[in-house]
């Protein structure tokens, strides 16, 4: 018996896949065949922006939002003394976020794009210029930039305290936007500036028929997830004397002492607003693959 | 059409180190009108710099580039009117991917020559038809082929009725079964008298339609003439062993 054994070759695996099977067995750890995806970490300060293709997060937003509502319905109804009074008293701030936020986010894609066109331009006193306003306003902390721009303008000029944060909102953004939009631009290949100078296009007529476009539809996902950032951050505004949901929060305790059940409200507000707004700016980038 | 006169051009990259790269040294190349001039030669050895000398996207240091007679290294010549006349078409196609291909034709036309929107089209389509893509009008670049997008850019150089057309390694970047398509057109072109300067590594094209085959390495014309005489006897080893290596 033994000498049968001892006699018969031993068959060797011959496909890759018994080859695995026998690793398998030997090894505890499994070896895995296929490829790892290189990881990409990308840090964004709004919420993340579910796709459709992302179950996980499309479910981790559901169970957030859905939660968010019934938590504030159940809490409105079930003590409504309390909570349905701070409800209504804070959220007559909505239109005052609303408004420093979608003015702010234009004013601050306005400034990007110059800075952005400056700091990708050749010229170097024009990329200097944008380069050191970029570095000045990232190293400072947006709410002292906001108070230092709110003084300021207010010295010089007298304009609406709204106005002035708008325009406070948008410098401090601008530079964020500034990035994004470099970025975008440099990501455009050099091939494409090429064929249209080698057409006898100008430099304008290249930039807005040929880069800008192209740019614009690199950089709407990073806008978009800018524009919930920009929500939150319109928060701060609430120092500057302007009735937001915040400062409306911060009113309502300073007259009831409800401090803990207030700033409840106030979050959960801002929490449902930025995951409808993280949906739409969702729903946007996939309408924006579907055309190609 | 035009003649492309380069007269000895020479051009130098710094590189980040600091060193000097001669790209093109002291090059001086006569195109007549109508025609067509092959340069071949080893990668690295300045074809497609000097190529790119001819329409100023590559600005030399010294020499004279004279395209019917106006010199683009002249500080007074406005190279833009240079470029609306020669057309270029690249080993990368570069056409618009946020354009439609009817769009992407239609684009320099309109923006530069200042033609109408039924104009430039009633044109582009013309052309398009001439290269077998008039059905592809109204797609994006990024639905086509390789060999149909460099058609298209083909195409979209000259819809500005170039006098002069620059090939930059046109068929490099395709596969093989459709780099047939492409020369097709290019042999096209040729026939009808277009004054035309490549740089390609076809040799079968050069054999069928260049009156001239220049062959350059490290950044200097080694050797020219007639495809016959280069492909049949080149004169220098260096052209001997090149051709060797490719044919």
């Amino acid at each position: 018996m033994v000498k049968d054994t001892i006699k018969q070759p031993p068959t060797l695996p011959k496909t890759e896949g018994e080859l695995m099977e026998i690793r398998n067995k030997v090894v505890s750890n499994p070896f895995h065949t296929t490829k790892k995806e290189p990881t990409v970490i990308s840090m964004t300060d709004g919420v993340l922006i579910p796709k459709k293709g992302n179950k996980h997060l499309v479910t981790s937003w559901r169970l957030t939002f859905f939660g968010a509502v019934v938590v504030l319905v159940c809490l409105c109804v079930f003590d409504p003394d309390t909570y349905w009074k701070i409800f209504k008293y804070t959220i007559t701030g909505i239109p005052t976020t609303f408004e420093c936020t979608i003015f702010a986010i234009l004013g601050a894609v306005l400034i990007g794009t110059i800075t952005g066109v400056g700091s990708s331009s050749k010229n170097r006193v024009v990329n200097q210029i944008c380069g050191i306003y970029v570095e000045l306003i990232r190293g400072i902390p947006l709410l002292v930039q906001l108070m230092f721009l709110y003084y300021a303008l207010g010295s010089l000029i007298h304009i609406e305290g709204i106005v002035a944060a708008i325009i406070a909102l948008s410098i401090c953004f601008g530079a964020y936007m500034g990035e994004i939009i470099r970025a975008g631009i440099q990501s455009i290949p050099k091939g494409q500036v090429e064929a249209a100078t080698a057409l006898g296009l100008s430099k304008s007529q290249t930039f807005f028929s040929v880069i800008l476009p192209q740019t614009i539809k690199v950089v709407l996902p990073a806008i978009g997830n800018e524009f919930i950032s920009m929500l939150k951050d319109s928060s701060l505004v609430s120092i500057l004397a302007l009735s937001d949901i915040l400062k409306r929060g911060r009113e309502y305790i300073s007259r009831t002492f409800l401090s803990l059940q207030t700033m409840l409200v106030v979050a959960l507000i801002y929490l449902i607003l930025t995951l409808i707004l993280s949906r739409l700016v969702g729903f946007m980038e996939e309408r924006l693959h579907k055309n190609g | 059409m035009a003649k492309i006169e380069i007269r000895n051009v020479s051009k130098d990259f710094e590189n980040n180190n600091g060193t000097i790269l001669h790209a093109v040294k002291n090059v001086s190349l006569t195109v007549n009108d109508g025609e067509v001039v092959v340069i071949i030669g080893p990668s690295g050895s300045g074809k497609s710099t000097l190529l790119r000398t001819v329409n100023g996207l590559e600005t030399a240091q010294s020499g004279s580039i004279l395209i019917d007679g106006i010199d683009i290294m002249d500080k007074d010549t406005d190279i833009r009117q240079v470029r609306e006349e020669v057309g270029m078409v690249f080993q990368s196609f570069n056409l618009f991917p946020h354009l439609s291909v009817l769009d992407n034709i239609t684009l320099a036309p309109m923006k530069v020559r200042k033609m109408s929107r039924n104009e430039a089209e009633d044109k582009a389509m013309d052309l398009l038809a001439m290269v077998g893509l008039a059905d592809k009008a109204h797609q994006k670049p990024t639905q086509l082929s390789g060999g149909q997008q460099q058609r298209v850019a083909i195409v979209r150089a000259l819809a500005m009725e170039p006098k002069a057309m620059l090939f930059d390694e046109p068929t490099s970047a395709l596969d093989p079964e459709m780099i047939k398509e492409v020369l097709d057109v290019m042999l096209k072109l040729a026939k009808s008298g277009m004054t035309m300067l490549l740089v390609t590594h076809e040799m079968g094209f050069a054999r069928a339609a260049a009156d001239k085959v220049v062959f350059m390495a490290d950044g200097e014309v080694v050797e020219s003439g007639t495809p016959e005489e280069m492909f049949a006897n080149p004169k220098t080893q260096r052209a001997k062993d090149f051709l060797n290596h490719i044919l």
